[in-house]
């Protein structure tokens, strides 16, 4: 059974088996195959069009199936290997232990961004950028830069006080838990947690870096923790929404999973503690 | 430039080829649910400037470059098309800054500059 820890709880033996795994879905090419997908959804989501993994109710069961696809290729490689969650509430800073060089490495240098320390730091050369948007080909992260701050517990809070799943417009303009989670409203919460890593997390092509998994693990959280705080609160929308994943429509690029089908993350893992 | 080749990005693990070909490309526009707000002055503006050293130009587009995706807008950074999008408040973000909102095009091409450091956009290959 596949369980998910908070990421500061993690064992030195733990933290090295999922970097390894990583490093081996990069040296055979599978890893980034999920960066292209990501990029190709988030370049042709939009507002006012066919949207499905951002930006729309569909956000969160997408990137739950995503979640669950990566895992799958990680147990491939060592069936140990669950993924962490990192509760950006809790550990916010620079110096938490996810930013050491046992883990994920630390934030770029002020030269040009380039991560130097940990497993995926470039002169490390196991880790090439290689499916990006600009000419360059190493890890890049500013943590912090200008002063930005990650989301407090309280905003969490607030976030997960919202009763309604999503309401129309069903997009970036949308009140409710979906896009204040998401960020394009409100306090925001996950936008800004891309835009506080910096490098190619603030992109496209964000998987590029490995915190993406553990940041969406623990948004995907959130979503289990609204469930409980909301039990009477279904997905939104139901049925009959254009350009919008219903409740019971398949969801691309899989085409065989819909939103329904992602509501309940037990069949696929549990975390180390109750929601 | 991304060397991965389409069976590859596509491959046991990415799903369908027709999924990531719709989501690409060339898709009918589905009747808009959301009426964007009127494009202000500033976003039907053009401009040509250099900024930090970068020849930034934005145009409105009328019949749609590759990755407009309907906003009308085309944005390039020494002749390279950068992907923006309009959001529904009016808001931009491009592919560089694809998680923060900037008021114009003008803005996004700023802030893509800084992100960029001196470094040449290129086309990415969806699938």
């Amino acid at each position: 059974m596949t369980v998910r820890k908070n990421q500061a709880n993690l064992t030195a033996t733990e933290k090295k088996r999922f970097v390894d795994a990583l490093l081996e879905l990069k040296r055979s090419g599978r890893y980034d195959t999920f960066v292209t997908t990501h990029n190709a959804f988030i370049m042709s989501d939009t507002d006012n069009g066919e949207r499905v993994g951002h930006r729309s109710p569909s956000f969160l069961p997408w990137h739950r199936r995503f979640l669950i696809q990566f895992e799958q290729a990680l147990q491939s490689v060592d069936a140990s290997v669950a993924l962490p969650y990192w509760d950006w509430a809790a550990d916010r800073t620079a110096a938490s232990s996810l930013w050491a060089d046992d883990f994920l490495g630390g934030t770029g240098r002020s030269r040009d961004g380039r991560v130097m320390t940990g497993p995926f730091a470039s002169d490390a050369g196991r880790w090439p950028i290689t499916v990006r948007v600009d000419g360059r080909s190493y890890l890049r992260r500013d943590l912090g830069a200008g002063g930005r701050q990650l989301p407090t517990r309280a905003e969490v809070d607030s976030v997960l006080a919202m009763s309604t799943y999503d309401t129309a417009p069903w997009n970036s303009a949308s009140d409710g838990f979906r896009n204040h989670l998401e960020g394009w409203r409100g306090v925001n919460l996950h936008n800004r947690v891309h835009v506080w890593v910096g490098g190619q997390m603030a992109t496209g092509v964000s998987p590029n870096d490995p915190v993406f998994w553990l940041h969406h693990a623990y948004i995907d959280k959130l979503w289990t923790d609204w469930q409980a705080r909301h039990p009477n609160s279904p997905y939104l929308p139901a049925a009959g929404t254009a350009d919008v994943v219903d409740l019971h429509d398949t969801m691309r690029p899989w085409n065989d999973v819909t939103p329904a089908d992602m509501l309940d993350h037990i069949p696929h893992y549990t975390y180390d503690t109750a929601a | 430039m991304s060397r991965i080749t389409r069976r590859r990005a596509l491959g046991a693990s990415a799903g369908a080829l027709a999924g990531l070909a719709v989501a690409g490309v060339a898709r009918a526009a589905g009747p808009s649910a959301t009426p964007a707000p009127r494009a202000t002055a500033a976003e039907r503006a053009s401009f040509d400037e250099v900024y930090q050293g970068r020849r930034i130009q934005g145009a409105p587009s009328h019949h749609g470059g590759h990755h407009d995706h309907g906003s009308g807008y085309q944005v390039h950074i020494d002749g390279k098309e950068l992907h923006v999008m309009r959001n529904a408040d009016g808001t931009w973000i491009s592919v560089v800054n694809h998680y923060e909102t900037f008021a114009t095009p003008l803005a996004v091409a700023r802030a893509a500059v800084a992100e960029l450091q001196g470094a040449a956009l290129v086309p990415l290959a969806l699938a």
